[in-house]
């Protein structure tokens, strides 16, 4: 049984892909055991009418995955009156969560905006889903060329933030592990290895930030479902660590 | 030495545990078997924990054994610097080969040379190609891009040895680095030798961009690795190239073996397409020279 932390419902705007169809997706996942996949949706990464990105989101979740899909609604700051946007994630779609593009709504972790979310959502019991990236720099589309997230804020405000719970998402390599460690020691964080690379990654990530703090992602439809897969037996993780990452460590943030 | 038989088994006992605890996760070994034994073209041992070339080798093949490939072609040794001297190739080479001779029947060289030192480029071919054991000639990584003249010899050298040449390219949206090469300047160096095979590494990166490049040039092959396991790039490649004209490669160390299995495995394709693209393939490209030396495949 797996716990799947990142997929993400709709279009990629740049490409089809095979699963961006909700009845696909859910097939997939089910083909591959997911027993839960927590979802965001691409349209919230470019839409301005967040409130309807997120009702489709909780709609669709909804309709195809009523028993998997659990909805992350989609937040940017950046807009006028956000802070009904997460009341609705959380009163009327009955989210557990959030997921943010800093990179793509143009603010960085340095902007007031965002200790004011961290701090909205840890005061609801929100998971924050942060998302690092969505692509490798090298390969956007040439003009929609978006730099990673810069993390160096992070540590400190989680420290200022006790009782937050925050998810990294695509930990992309050109943030390296090093600058992992802090963020993991100043609180709650956890970390979602679809983009983690390199031999053996999930466990020298795991060796890092501690086995506890890191989550099953696959980054599905964006990324083959595989890879995730096999970078867990690749990890050459015994079986019963191999659990703390396919769903308990999920389960204890959705739970806390 | 690891064998088929036990690599399935070891496969076959850990889907079994896993299945036993209702935790079906990794293709079961039938599913291994199915795409025939896994040869990787294009390995390196930066980034891999160890020492030595036989320490690092040997964490290598303990996670290419977890993931059921059975063969490696190593390049490149393990520095972390990008413009070599002809002592700094040689010593490269010197790497591989050691690694090379600890695993003879898990892996192959490939010799690492640069059109910046002709002259000690063609010897160093003769050394570990013509009179040692390598089978190819790659990753080429030079600071000259590979439409340079200068490369025409040392394709001469490898179309007479019929052996393959793994070269470097990319299509960075930021601009390449100087001397790096690009998918358009191979398609320039393989229109100059019809006769010889290439294996465009990481298909450029920006891959929907790279396939459409060497399309129109059949002695080019797509390798598809050292990128994101982005969905959909080998059924394109597929679909534009034929699976004849894919090859599989992981890039590790700096890569994972599973992200970019992955995109083979997880491919929308034929299983004989995915039997070509993870070993077939190779195995044809390299027929020629492991017949002339002797290699039991």
């Amino acid at each position: 049984m797996i716990i799947d932390t990142n997929v993400t419902l709709s279009r990629w705007p740049f490409r089809r892909l095979t699963g961006d169809e909700p009845a696909e997706l859910v097939a997939q996942l089910r083909k591959h055991n997911v027993n839960q996949a927590w979802a965001g949706s691409f349209d919230g990464i470019l839409h301005k009418d967040i409130a309807a990105v997120n009702a489709r989101l909780a709609a669709d979740c909804r309709t195809y995955g009523q028993d998997l899909l659990v909805p992350f609604g989609s937040l940017n700051p950046r807009l006028p009156d956000w802070q009904e946007d997460l009341r609705r994630c959380q009163e009327v779609h009955k989210m557990p969560g959030i997921r943010l593009h800093p990179n793509y709504h143009g603010y960085g972790l340095e902007d007031p905006a965002f200790a004011k979310v961290l701090r909205l959502a840890t005061a609801r019991r929100l998971i924050v889903q942060l998302a690092l990236c969505m692509e490798d720099v090298r390969t956007q589309h040439p003009l929609v060329r978006v730099p990673p997230v810069e993390l160096s804020p992070l540590a400190d405000l989680v420290k200022n933030n006790p009782g937050v719970r925050l998810e990294l998402l695509n930990c992309t390599p050109i943030i390296g592990v090093e600058q992992l460690q802090p963020i993991s020691s100043a609180g709650e964080v956890y970390f979602e290895f679809s983009m983690v690379e390199g031999i053996g990654g999930v466990a020298r990530l795991a060796e890092r930030v501690s086995l506890e703090r890191v989550l099953f992602g696959s980054n599905y439809p964006l990324f083959y479902f595989e890879s995730a897969l096999l970078k867990m037996q690749e990890s050459g993780l015994p079986e019963s660590r191999r659990n703390a990452l396919f769903q308990e460590n999920a389960r204890r943030l959705l739970t806390v | 030495m690891l064998s088929r038989r036990t690599l399935l088994k070891s496969l076959g006992a850990s889907c079994s545990l896993a299945l036993a605890q209702g935790a079906t996760a990794f293709p079961s070994a039938s599913e291994v078997a199915r795409f025939g034994p896994i040869w990787d073209a294009h390995c390196h041992l930066h980034l891999v924990p160890g020492g030595t070339p036989e320490e690092r080798m040997t964490a290598l093949i303990r996670f290419a054994d977890r993931m059921g490939v059975e063969r490696l072609i190593l390049s490149q040794g393990y520095s972390a610097q990008m413009h070599l001297t002809p002592e700094q190739l040689r010593e490269e080479n010197d790497r591989v080969l050691r690694a090379v001779r600890r695993f003879p029947d898990r892996s192959f060289g490939s010799v690492y040379l640069s059109p910046s030192y002709l002259d000690f480029s063609l010897q160093e071919f003769d050394r570990c190609v013509r009179d040692g054991p390598m089978v190819g000639v790659g990753e080429l990584e030079a600071d000259k891009r590979c439409n340079v003249p200068e490369l025409d010899p040392i394709v001469e050298r490898a179309m007479a040895m019929k052996v393959p040449i793994l070269q470097h390219t990319w299509l960075k949206i930021g601009g390449n680095e100087p001397g790096e090469s690009s998918p358009d300047d191979l398609v320039e160096l393989a229109k100059r030798h019809p006769q010889a095979s290439f294996i465009c590494a990481h298909t450029g990166g920006d891959w929907e961009r790279g396939i459409r490049i060497i399309r129109g040039t059949k002695n080019i092959h797509a390798g598809i690795e050292g990128f994101d396991p982005t969905s959909g790039v080998v059924e394109m490649a597929v679909r534009e190239l034929g699976a004849e004209r894919v090859i599989y490669g992981s890039d590790v160390g700096g890569r994972s073996f599973a992200s970019q299995l992955a995109k083979v495995i997880g491919a929308d394709i034929s299983d004989d397409a995915k039997k070509l693209i993870l070993g077939g393939n190779l195995r044809r490209l390299l027929s020629p020279i492991l017949q002339a030396k002797g290699c039991r495949r």
